[in-house]
């Protein structure tokens, strides 16, 4: 159950947007499309509600098959980025939107957009055009618009790409709880892999029309099946000729059994974290190493500029040999 | 709307504000105002004479008509094409576009004399069939409808279109997934985005109709009393030295004009609700 996509492809021109793509995402979990602009994430999302059409392959919504079917009968909550709010209606008026149309009687419409405005903390803003609100709460508008036809799924398209860094945030834990209270089957796009480590259930990581990998964020921050992932996880460096998180590095200034040694060429302090670039003396790896560490452990560890110190992965550290 | 910044007011703010407003009113204000002015020379009564003229009150009602039905007529095509405009992509949709925009260059006095061509009863291409079927296109209201329609064509197509491009389809999909089928979507979401864009190009098309000369002269035959429109009385009755008629019929003609402009700009919101 939940959504199942077989072999989905689309092309835009010579574009070819996703190519031949497979993914099952079960019911009731919150799952993040994750992967850099351009890569396809929109464009299955918008296949999936209907809004684009798939040149190949199927999509089956809790077990039914929703090839042919129009936009309007998949009963598909959709989130726009920018909150595509119908600023000629009121708050109330845009969330009673779907159930005006499905012709549900006025007190049953009444009690439900009640119920949503309560639940998205909008109920003193009913009466408010959207333009009278922040795009914090005309996003959270757009989402109880989208709750108002209890949708077989709910799907977000980079729902929090617009707003300011804070508000993201508390949007961010605000749909987490939202999920864990309403639980229907939730897929958001993003690009932003904090925003997708923290939020989702299962991450799906798409790039150049392809699935990269599948997994939880654990799976996927710790367990990446490619460069790609690794890299666009989080930060990377080059250690010997394999990829590792920079602070996956163990740094020592006493000689050990190491993979480079060489000096401090880098030194910058980011708040309670101290972030080095080490130069290796073996020419057969010339490029710097970036290690990270907290600044607590530097001055333990008695280290300065211009030291000398052998690097290798801390024990338990996962590292990619790049393809 | 942006705000306007106010620069500093200098020697050059004068200058150009009196060449402005010298312009305006050498072109606009003072000819216009001297047709009122004739209208009323000896108080009401050219206006009295006029109204009591049946070819005037004729050609009046048959203006209106006239009017109403290209208004009509271009409303509902103007928002179709304006429709198909933005939201679809086909071959040649740049050539329509341009097309929509020839009613404005050709003069009108062509336009009478193409349709004459097309819908003449005797030798048009068309004429004799269409009559045949019992409907007189040229030198009847038929015929002054579709050269009335011509000429103000792009009116509300070019209002709606910019106003349907900077919308874009966001709320329509938000429609679409809420469950709104294609009427619904577009009465309920479509239509009150464009709507003030709409209520304008529809005063301009009536404007545009009310005032249309050329192409009216050409495919109605000028008939008095039948086919004579307010503009062709105006002409007629100035070269039959009844100016105080052909100055009252000019005044109403203007009157019209003047007070649907006013009412929408009256109506209209001083800004668009913005809900970006």
């Amino acid at each position: 159950m939940g959504i199942e996509i077989t072999g989905v492809s689309k092309r835009f021109g010579d574009f070819v947007a996703l190519d031949d793509v497979s993914l099952s995402i079960p019911s009731g979990q919150l799952t993040a499309l994750l992967g850099p602009s351009g890569g396809g994430k929109s464009t299955l999302l918008r296949i999936v509600a209907g809004l684009e059409s798939s040149d190949e392959g199927q999509v089956v919504i809790e077990g039914r098959d929703t090839t042919g079917v129009p936009a309007q009968k998949r009963n598909v909550g959709f989130v726009f980025q920018h909150y595509a709010a119908f600023k000629h209606m009121t708050v109330a008026k845009n969330v009673a939107f779907g159930l005006e149309i499905r012709k549900r009687p006025k007190a049953e419409v009444k009690a439900k957009v009640d119920e949503l405005l309560e639940l998205v903390h909008l109920t003193q803003f009913a009466h408010r055009l959207p333009s009278q609100l922040s795009g914090g709460q005309r996003q959270r508008m757009a989402l109880a618009r989208a709750l108002a036809i209890e949708p077989s799924v709910l799907l977000l398209d980079e729902p929090f790409g617009a707003l300011d860094a804070k508000v993201r945030k508390e949007l961010r834990d605000w749909l987490r709880r939202l999920h864990d209270e309403v639980h229907v089957t939730t897929v958001f796009v993003t690009h932003d892999q904090e925003e997708a480590l923290e939020v989702a259930d299962s991450l799906v990581v798409i790039n150049d029309g392809r699935i990269e990998q599948v997994g939880t964020p654990d799976d996927l921050y710790d367990k990446p099946a490619s460069d790609f992932v690794l890299s666009f996880l989080g930060p990377v460096t080059t250690l010997g000729d394999r990829l590792i998180r920079p602070h996956d590095i163990e740094i020592s200034r006493y000689e050990q059994a190491a993979v480079v040694d060489g000096p401090i060429t880098r030194w910058t302090r980011v708040g309670f974290e101290v972030r080095l670039e080490v130069t290796p003396t073996d020419p057969r790896h010339p490029d710097p190493v970036q290690v990270v560490l907290t600044r607590s452990d530097a001055t333990a560890l008695g280290l300065h500029p211009g030291d000398r110190v052998w690097l290798r992965p801390q024990s338990g550290a996962d590292t990619v040999v790049p393809a | 709307m942006a705000s306007r910044t106010r620069a500093p007011r200098t020697a050059g703010t004068y200058v150009r504000r009196t060449v402005v407003a010298v312009y305006l009113f050498l072109l606009v204000v003072w000819p216009v105002a001297l047709v009122v002015r004739h209208t009323f020379d000896g108080g009401t009564a050219n206006l009295e004479a006029a109204l009591t003229d049946p070819v005037v009150t004729t050609a009046l009602r048959l203006t209106v008509v006239v009017a109403v039905w290209a208004v009509v007529i271009n409303t509902v095509f103007g928002v179709a094409i304006s429709i198909l405009l933005v939201r679809h992509e086909f071959r040649g949709r740049r050539v329509l576009s341009a097309l929509i925009d020839l009613p404005l260059s050709v003069s009108p006095v062509v336009v009478g004399l193409a349709l004459l061509l097309a819908y003449g009863g005797a030798n048009g291409a068309l004429g004799p069939t269409v009559e045949g079927l019992g409907l007189q296109i040229a030198f009847a209201t038929p015929g002054i409808v579709m050269a009335t329609a011509f000429v103000a064509l792009p009116l509300v197509i070019r209002e709606v279109v910019p106003v349907l491009e900077e919308v874009g389809t966001e709320q329509e999909q938000a429609a679409r997934s809420l469950g709104a089928g294609g009427w619904q979507t577009f009465r309920r979401i479509t239509l009150p985005s464009i709507k003030w864009a709409l209520v304008y190009g529809v005063v301009l098309s009536l404007a545009r109709s009310l005032g249309e000369f050329g192409a009216v002269k050409i495919i109605s035959g000028n008939l008095i009393g039948q086919t004579q429109t307010a503009t062709l009385v105006v002409e007629q009755k100035y070269q039959d030295f009844e100016q105080g008629s052909a100055y009252a019929t000019s005044f109403l003609l203007a009157l019209i004009a003047v007070a649907a402009l006013v009412v929408v700009t009256v109506l209209r919101p001083k800004e668009d609700p913005d809900g970006d």
